[in-house]
């Protein structure tokens, strides 16, 4: 919806009489502007949410590229919350639950991991990049390990380029 | 009733939390022209009373019926933000938060990226609250009953505390009988009373106490379950004296008892740093070199010869295996400054004749009456002298010493090499007797209790308290607390005081008589549903199943937890979990991925 003709506003409609803002929208100026891919990532309560908390409070940093979603358990993933942020043109999707066995709701990961393997076959079918999508056990213990997962994934999308489905689906 | 959302954002900047990395003016002034949004404000505390004064006149003085707090995460102050609505009649299901400290703030320095990142998670927040829809708040019984791990002097206070208001406690316990390390230890400090003399009692007290349940030589093999109704198994813990390490499935026999619990307390202590990693210190190549918990128990039998000879000299070297990078234990372990005091005024007590020198980095003699025992140990005739030891061994030429008489060499002395830090001078010391002051460590099956309570643990290894500050005994997992030398380096005295915090905490639940539980229950819409009963499959607490008289799907919100397995898996989209609906989070990924 925002149009890059309309120079640095919000992507919301902006209300007249609204002061100078700082311009973050802007780009930083970096000599050589890197691709910087978005992340959508559904991760669940118990487990990778409560990683992704723990990163925090351990101030282990990690790319921004990242943006969270809450959801109770990564069994609760539809197939279209992945395929949205696909064809709307996120980078990459990633979903966050607990390891096998450890499931806050007992087997909601293994519903996962199945929904997620049959979703790549779509995917695949459809044209569509499934390495776009990851599928990852990171406990509440394991802020490192998410810190490590989104840097990993961040450089894997960076090094793949941009989604083309963006383009392909805009209108 | 539809109600046309009115939106109030609140960006916090958490003291310099948040507003170090994101503009937060900037976040809230671009809120305020998101879609519903009445009003948007930042705020220094949004926790604090202030902050939720607030929000509060804003509820009323703008008619809010949505209310969005951009600051922690919704673990840490959710059911503020949610009372504090709910006080002023909005339904406390219509209160999203934006996490923008933990996981935004905290993790990335790189400000114009921190900010455009927390206005789009506010984005996020605004986007799903705008379609949140009131739910009835509702509440679970609980069980009566702690389960307490590790059956130490905090365990056994907890279980005290927690027998005496008349509620069952289940001390369970890997070893023959209750104590712990303290039950390794000779005498306290500063108060020299020997451990056995309060120890003794404890014991007795909690084994005779009808409230008390002992469980020996078992472990908690299985826990299942949330705050207020955790089912836990006790095991037994294979063969006594087996090192700690491994999993309890490999160790454990048959289970003991299976136990419904409220709450459940992590007590299981620390282990002692082995200087055999420390190679250059001698320790195990050299008689004379022991550990202090090896003195301690020399101390208990009164003997301190070495090969049958009175030590002449007596050396104490202090933070072995603490406050070294190195081998990865950077912090203080905050009890041996005053132990190796206490042992040393003890030696000079039973060896009046000998010398006694105490090698230290620092002395950090900070517990009460602590300060004033080193300057009372000092005064009677204990040497201390600042310096870094960096290698104990034993000349070649000492007495008895070649390669076929070795074994009995152990009264030669040893020397120790060290660098002066006072005098910047390399000094040599000879000892015939040297205590090494070994730090405290994390259990090192402390990986075990983890995986089973799903525990988040610092950088130092040990249990991560949930608040550093203000939560000191709860952990990440609600129900479950810490007490003691699990959580960190502690002296008896700060032990005993963070279990009776524990037992407290985790009393709260069971005497309240229940617990608010999620609300957000799946929801069937009889209209869509076709009777295939798939979700009746997938359902992992049978709470759904098919009506007898429409032949559609049926959830008992009393069973439902709210995984959303079912929403997920209907054919017919029938099926929605409350709170998280496709469209609520669809209207994140739109918000998310402009």
């Amino acid at each position: 919806m925002s149009d890059p003709a309309c120079e640095a506003k919000p992507a919301c409609e902006a209300k007249p009489a609204c002061e100078a803002k700082p311009a973050y929208e802007a780009k930083p100026a970096s000599p050589e502007p890197r691709f910087e891919p978005k992340i959508v990532a559904f991760l669940c309560n118990w487990c990778t949410y409560t990683g992704a908390d723990l990163a925090g409070t351990s101030r282990i940093q990690y790319p921004p590229n990242v943006r969270i979603i809450r959801l109770m358990c990564s069994g609760s993933v539809d197939p279209t919350y992945v395929l949205k942020p696909l064809l709307d043109g996120a980078d990459g999707v990633l979903i966050g639950g607990c390891h096998p066995g450890d499931c806050h709701y007992q087997s909601g990961n293994y519903k996962a991991r199945r929904r997620t393997i049959a979703l790549k076959e779509i995917l695949r079918g459809a044209g569509i990049d499934e390495t776009r999508v990851w599928l990852r056990w990171i406990s509440a213990s394991e802020g490192q390990r998410f810190a490590d997962t989104v840097t990993e994934m961040t450089e894997f999308l960076r090094e793949k380029g941009p989604n083309p489905m963006r383009t392909e689906w805009a209108v | 009733m539809e109600q046309e959302p009115r939106i109030g954002v609140y960006v916090c900047h958490c003291g310099v939390n948040i507003a170090a990395a994101v503009d937060v003016e900037h976040v809230a002034r671009a809120a305020a022209e998101l879609p519903g949004v009445v009003v948007a404000r930042d705020n220094t505390y949004m926790c604090s009373d202030p902050g939720q004064a607030l929000i509060k006149q804003d509820i009323r003085e703008h008619g809010l019926n949505r209310v969005v707090v951009a600051s922690c995460s919704p673990r840490m102050h959710e059911r503020t933000f949610r009372a504090a609505a709910q006080q002023e009649g909005v339904n406390p299901y219509q209160v999203e938060m934006a996490n923008i400290r933990e996981q935004c703030s905290w993790v990335h320095r790189d400000k114009s990226r921190a900010t455009e990142k927390a206005g789009l998670l506010i984005a996020s927040a605004v986007a799903k609250a705008a379609r949140l829809e009131p739910l009835e708040q509702r509440e679970v019984d609980v069980t009566p009953g702690v389960v307490i791990i590790g059956g130490g002097i905090a365990g056994m206070t907890v279980a005290l505390d927690v027998a005496d208001t008349g509620l069952p406690a289940y001390l369970v316990e890997r070893e023959e009988s209750l104590g712990g390390r303290v039950a390794e230890l000779n005498r306290t400090f500063p108060s020299l009373q020997p451990v056995s003399d309060l120890l003794q009692p404890l014991i007795a007290r909690v084994q005779d106490h009808p409230n008390v349940t002992v469980f020996l030589t078992s472990c908690v093999s299985q826990v299942d379950g949330y705050i207020g109704n955790f089912e836990v198994e006790i095991s037994g813990y294979g063969e006594t004296g087996t090192p700690a390490g491994g999993d309890p499935a490999s160790k454990s026999g048959t289970p003991r008892a299976g136990l419904s619990v409220g709450s459940i307390i992590v007590a299981t202590g620390y282990d002692v740093f082995d200087p055999q990693r420390t190679p250059e210190l001698g320790y195990r190549d050299y008689p004379n070199v022991i550990t202090s918990l090896e003195m301690e128990e020399r101390l208990i039998q009164g003997d301190l010869t070495v090969d049958g000879r009175r030590p002449e000299r007596v050396a104490f070297v202090k933070c072995v295996g603490s406050r070294d990078a190195r081998l990865g234990n950077p912090h203080c372990s905050r009890v041996c400054c005053m132990y190796t005091a206490k042992q040393a005024r003890l030696v000079r007590e039973m060896l009046p004749e000998a010398e006694v020198t105490v090698f230290y980095i620092d002395v950090r003699a900070f517990s009460k009456g602590g300060e004033e025992f080193y300057d009372e140990t000092r005064s009677q005739g204990v040497r201390y002298r600042r310096a870094n030891v960096s290698e104990i061994y034993r000349k070649r030429s000492a007495p008895g010493v070649d390669a076929g008489l070795a074994p009995r060499a152990g009264a030669a002395p040893v020397l120790l090499v060290a660098e002066d830090t006072l005098l910047g001078q390399p000094i040599e010391f000879e000892a015939d007797l040297v205590v090494l002051a070994v730090g405290m460590e994390p259990r090192k099956n402390a990986g075990v209790i983890q995986k089973l309570l799903k525990l988040p643990r610092s950088a130092d290894g040990f249990f991560l308290e949930a608040h550093p500050k203000l939560r000191p005994v709860d952990t990440a997992m609600d129900g479950i607390f810490l007490a003691g030398c699990c959580q960190g380096p502690k002296d008896i005295p700060d032990t005993v005081a963070q279990a009776k915090a524990a037992a407290s905490s985790a009393l709260i639940p069971l005497i309240r008589g229940s617990v608010p539980v999620e609300s957000a229950s799946a929801v069937v819409n009889g209209e869509l549903c076709a009777g295939c009963a798939m979700c009746a499959d997938v359902c992992p607490y049978d709470a759904a199943a098919l009506d007898d008289l429409w032949g559609t799907s049926r959830i008992n919100p009393v069973l439902c937890k709210g995984c959303g397995a079912c929403a997920v898996t209907c054919p017919s989209s029938a099926i929605h979990l409350q709170h998280f609906t496709a469209e609520q989070v669809l209207a994140q990924v739109d918000a998310l991925v402009e």
